[in-house]
C-alpha cells in the first residue's frame, strides 16, 4: 500500500480501491492478558464495517490502537496506507473517534466543547463558532447549547459527542458502542446519524455487543471473541453459515401450543422448541437447505397450522439471528449475564425487520 | 428477512421510536442536515502550538468560569495560611506581628502558590478518567498543547492566590521596601516558577491510577520542600543535616528570591537558582509527562 496523497482527483479515485484500515497480526497485552491476540482486518472504505464480540473480546483496545491512542505489542495496522506507529499524525489527520464514555467535557456547555475542538482543528473563531452552530443544529441541540453538558441525557450526550467527531469530516470515524446505554429511541437517533454520515461518504468502524445493531448497519463484520477474529463477513453470510433459518410463531391461545408443535414437527421436519413466551415456538430448520425452499416449507407449515384451526397471531421466517452465529461460533452465547439490557434488545431484534 | 403476518402482530411490536408518532420537539436526525454539516469545504491548516496551548488555557478558564469553587484553593486557603502563620509565629518569632509579617509575606505567598500545583496533577489524573482526554490524544496537533494549556490556566489561579495573599498583607501593614516593580517582579517570579513546577504534577497525574493518589504524592513531595524553607523561620537555627537540605530545597532559593525582589535588594544570585531550577524542571519533567503522555 503506498502513501496516499491528501490532495487530487486521482488520489480521491485511488482511494475507493484502497482499504481504510489493514492490521496484520495485531497484539496488545496488558501483563499476562492478551487483550488483542493476532487480529487480521482488511476493512474496506466507504461503509459500516461491524466488529462484533461481548465485553472484554478486545473491540476497544483494536480501537485504540488503530486511532493511535495505544501502541501495539506487535503486529501491524495501517490506516488508508499509513502505519499507525510511524505516521500517527498523518492517521490522526484523517480519523476521528467516539469512545465508549463520552468523550466530551462535562464542565463546558456542548457550545463550548464544539468550540474548543473546532479550534484545535485550527478553524478561526468566528469559523469555528458557524461550525459549532450548524452541528448543534443537525444534531438537535441547539436548545441545549448553553447547557452544561453534565446536564444532558446519555442520548445527547451521545450526539454530541458524535458531533464533535465530525467536525472535520473524517475520513475515518471509529464509534466504540455507540449506543450502549442507550434508550431505544436514542439509539435509532444513533443509527440514523451513522447512516447519514456512511452516506456521505465516511468509512465507520463500528464496534457493538448487539447483534441487531450490527446486522442493520454494517456491510461486513468481524466477530471478535478472546482477542481474535473468529469469523468474518457479511451479516448474511455469517448467518447462513449456520442454517437455512428459523420459523417464530406466536399463538393466540396457550392451549393449542403443542398441537401446533406436532404439526410444525411434521410440515417442517424441524426441531421445536417452546419459548418461554407460552404462547411462541419456534421451529429451526435444520437441513442446511436453500433459502427458497425454507421459504416453501413455512408457507406449507402455515397452511397446515390454519388448517388445524390454530389461531396464529404472528408468524415467521427468519434467519438464524447473529446471537445464535455467536453461538455455533463459540459454544458459548454472546450476551454476557452482567447486561441487564440484552432481554429488551433481543425482542425487538426480530420484530423489527 | 421475509416476513408473513397472518394475524398481523399483535406481540411483536416495533422499537417505539419507529412507530409512534415523534413528539414535536423530539429530535429525529436528518440526513440532509448531516450532510450539510458534513460538507464545510476544505479542512484548515494545523493550528501552531502557540495557538492549540492558548485554545486549551481558554478551556481551563471556562470550567473555572462554569466551576468557580475550584478557587476556593486560591483564595480562602492562602488567607487561612497568611493569617494562621503571622498570628501563631508573629509574637514568639519576631516580637509582634507587624514585624513577622514583612518577613513572612513573601515565604507564605510562595508556600500557598506552590501548594497550589498539585491540582494541576488532579486535574489531568480527572481528565484521563472521563474519557475526554482521548479525543484530545486523537487530534492532529503539537503533542504537548493539553499540558501547556493546564498550566496556562494554571498560572492565572497562581496570579490570583498571590494577589490575594498580597491584598491581605497589605491590610495586616506588609509594606515592601521594593515597591510595586519589586513585588511585580517577586510575583511573576513566582508565577514563572511554579510553571516549571507543575510539570512534576503533569508527570505525577499521567502516572499515577487515581486522583487519591495524587494528592497523596503532592502532599508527600509539598510538606519537605515548603515547610524544611526559610518560608517561617531562618535556617540558621536548624541543625546542620537540615540546613544542607535547605540549601538545595529549589523553593527557599525561590523565597530568598522573591524576599529580595520585594524588599528591593536584587539577589541575583538566587535568581539565576530560580531560573537555572526551574529550566531543569521543565526539562525533566516535561520531558517524562510527554513520553508519558504519548504512550499512555
Amino acid at each position: 500500500m503506498e502513501t496516499t496523497e491528501e490532495k487530487g482527483a486521482a488520489a480521491m479515485s485511488e482511494r475507493t480501491a484502497e482499504l481504510a484500515i489493514e492490521t496484520s497480526q495485531l497484539v496488545k497485552t496488558f501483563g499476562d492478558n492478551r487483550a488483542v491476540d493476532g487480529i487480521d482486518l482488511a476493512v474496506p472504505t466507504g461503509a459500516v464495517y461491524g466488529v462484533l464480540g461481548p465485553n472484554g473480546a478486545g473491540k476497544t483496545t483494536t480501537v485504540r490502537m488503530l486511532a493511535t491512542l495505544l501502541r501495539p505489542d506487535g503486529g501491524q495496522a495501517r490506516v488508508f496506507g499509513h502505519d499507525v506507529l510511524r505516521e500517527p499524525n498523518a492517521v490522526r489527520s484523517r480519523v476521528s473517534l467516539t469512545g465508549q464514555y463520552a468523550s466530551v467535557d462535562e464542565d463546558l456547555t456542548g457550545a463550548e466543547n464544539l468550540v474548543l475542538l473546532a479550534r484545535l482543528l485550527g478553524h478561526r473563531k468566528p469559523a469555528a463558532r458557524d461550525r459549532a452552530a450548524a452541528l448543534l443544529a443537525a444534531f438537535g441541540l441547539e436548545e441545549a447549547a448553553d447547557r452544561q453538558v453534565k446536564n444532558y441525557s446519555g442520548g445527547m450526550r451521545r450526539r454530541l459527542d458524535i458531533a464533535a467527531s465530525i467536525l472535520n469530516t473524517p475520513d475515518l470515524l471509529f464509534l466504540d458502542e455507540p449506543t450502549t446505554g442507550l434508550d431505544p429511541r436514542s439509539r435509532s437517533q444513533v443509527w440514523d446519524i451513522v447512516r447519514a454520515v456512511v452516506a456521505h461518504g465516511t468509512t465507520v468502524l463500528l464496534t457493538t455487543q448487539y447483534m441487531e445493531e450490527a446486522d442493520r448497519l454494517a456491510g461486513r463484520i468481524a466477530v471478535i471473541d478472546h482477542g481474535k477474529v473468529i469469523a468474518e463477513g457479511t451479516p448474511g453470510e455469517l448467518k447462513s453459515s449456520v442454517g437455512a433459518g428459523a420459523v417464530h410463531v406466536r399463538l393466540r391461545e396457550a392451549w393449542q401450543r403443542e398441537q401446533a408443535r406436532q404439526v410444525l414437527a411434521r410440515t417442517l421436519d424441524a426441531q421445536v422448541q417452546l419459548d418461554a413466551d407460552p404462547v411462541a415456538l419456534t421451529a429451526r430448520i435444520m437441513d442446511g437447505g436453500t433459502r427458497d425452499r425454507a421459504a416453501a416449507q413455512a408457507s406449507r407449515a402455515l397452511a397446515e397450522l390454519d388448517e388445524a384451526g390454530i389461531t396464529v397471531d404472528d408468524f415467521s421466517l427468519g434467519q438464524p439471528s447473529l446471537d445464535e452465529v455467536f453461538l455455533a461460533l463459540t459454544g458459548h452465547p454472546a450476551e454476557q449475564a452482567d447486561d441487564s439490557e440484552q432481554d429488551g434488545e433481543r425482542e425487538s431484534v426480530e420484530a423489527a425487520k | 428477512m421475509s416476513t408473513a403476518s397472518p394475524g398481523q402482530a399483535t406481540g411483536t411490536s416495533e422499537s417505539p421510536a419507529r412507530t409512534d408518532q415523534p413528539a414535536v420537539r423530539d429530535y429525529v436526525p436528518s440526513a440532509e442536515t448531516i450532510a450539510a454539516v458534513l460538507s464545510p469545504g476544505a479542512r484548515p491548516a494545523r493550528p501552531s502550538a502557540l495557538s492549540a496551548s492558548v485554545t486549551f488555557g481558554w478551556r481551563a478558564m471556562l470550567k473555572i468560569k462554569h466551576v468557580p469553587e475550584q478557587l476556593f484553593d486560591v483564595t480562602a486557603f492562602p488567607i487561612m495560611m497568611t493569617l494562621m502563620f503571622t498570628y501563631l509565629f508573629g509574637g514568639a518569632l519576631a516580637g509582634s506581628t507587624r514585624e513577622y509579617l514583612q518577613f513572612l509575606l513573601p515565604g507564605i505567598m510562595v508556600m500557598s502558590v506552590v501548594m497550589t500545583t498539585m491540582y494541576t496533577g488532579v486535574t489531568v489524573n480527572n481528565d484521563i478518567e472521563k474519557g475526554v482526554f482521548d479525543r484530545f490524544r486523537s487530534l492532529p496537533m503539537w503533542r504537548p498543547a493539553p499540558m501547556v494549556g493546564y498550566l496556562l490556566g494554571d498560572m492565572f489561579r497562581y496570579t490570583m492566590g498571590a494577589t490575594v495573599i498580597l491584598v491581605l498583607g497589605l491590610v495586616l501593614g506588609f509594606r515592601p521596601e521594593g515597591g510595586v516593580g519589586g513585588v511585580l517582579a517577586g510575583m511573576a517570579l513566582l508565577v514563572a516558577f511554579s510553571f516549571a513546577f507543575s510539570w512534576v504534577w503533569t508527570m505525577f497525574g499521567l502516572m499515577l491510577r487515581s486522583e487519591k493518589s495524587v494528592m497523596g504524592t503532592s502532599m508527600l513531595v509539598l510538606f519537605p520542600l515548603t515547610f524544611l524553607s526559610n518560608i517561617l523561620v531562618d535556617p540558621e537555627t536548624m541543625p546542620g543535616w537540615l540546613q544542607v537540605f535547605v540549601d538545595v530545597n529549589p523553593v527557599a532559593h525561590l523565597v530568598a528570591a522573591v524576599r529580595g525582589l520585594m524588599a528591593g535588594e536584587v539577589d541575583t544570585g538566587e535568581l539565576v537558582w530560580v531560573t537555572a531550577s526551574g529550566g531543569v524542571l521543565i526539562v525533566v519533567f516535561g520531558t517524562l509527562t510527554m513520553r508519558l503522555y504519548n504512550r499512555k
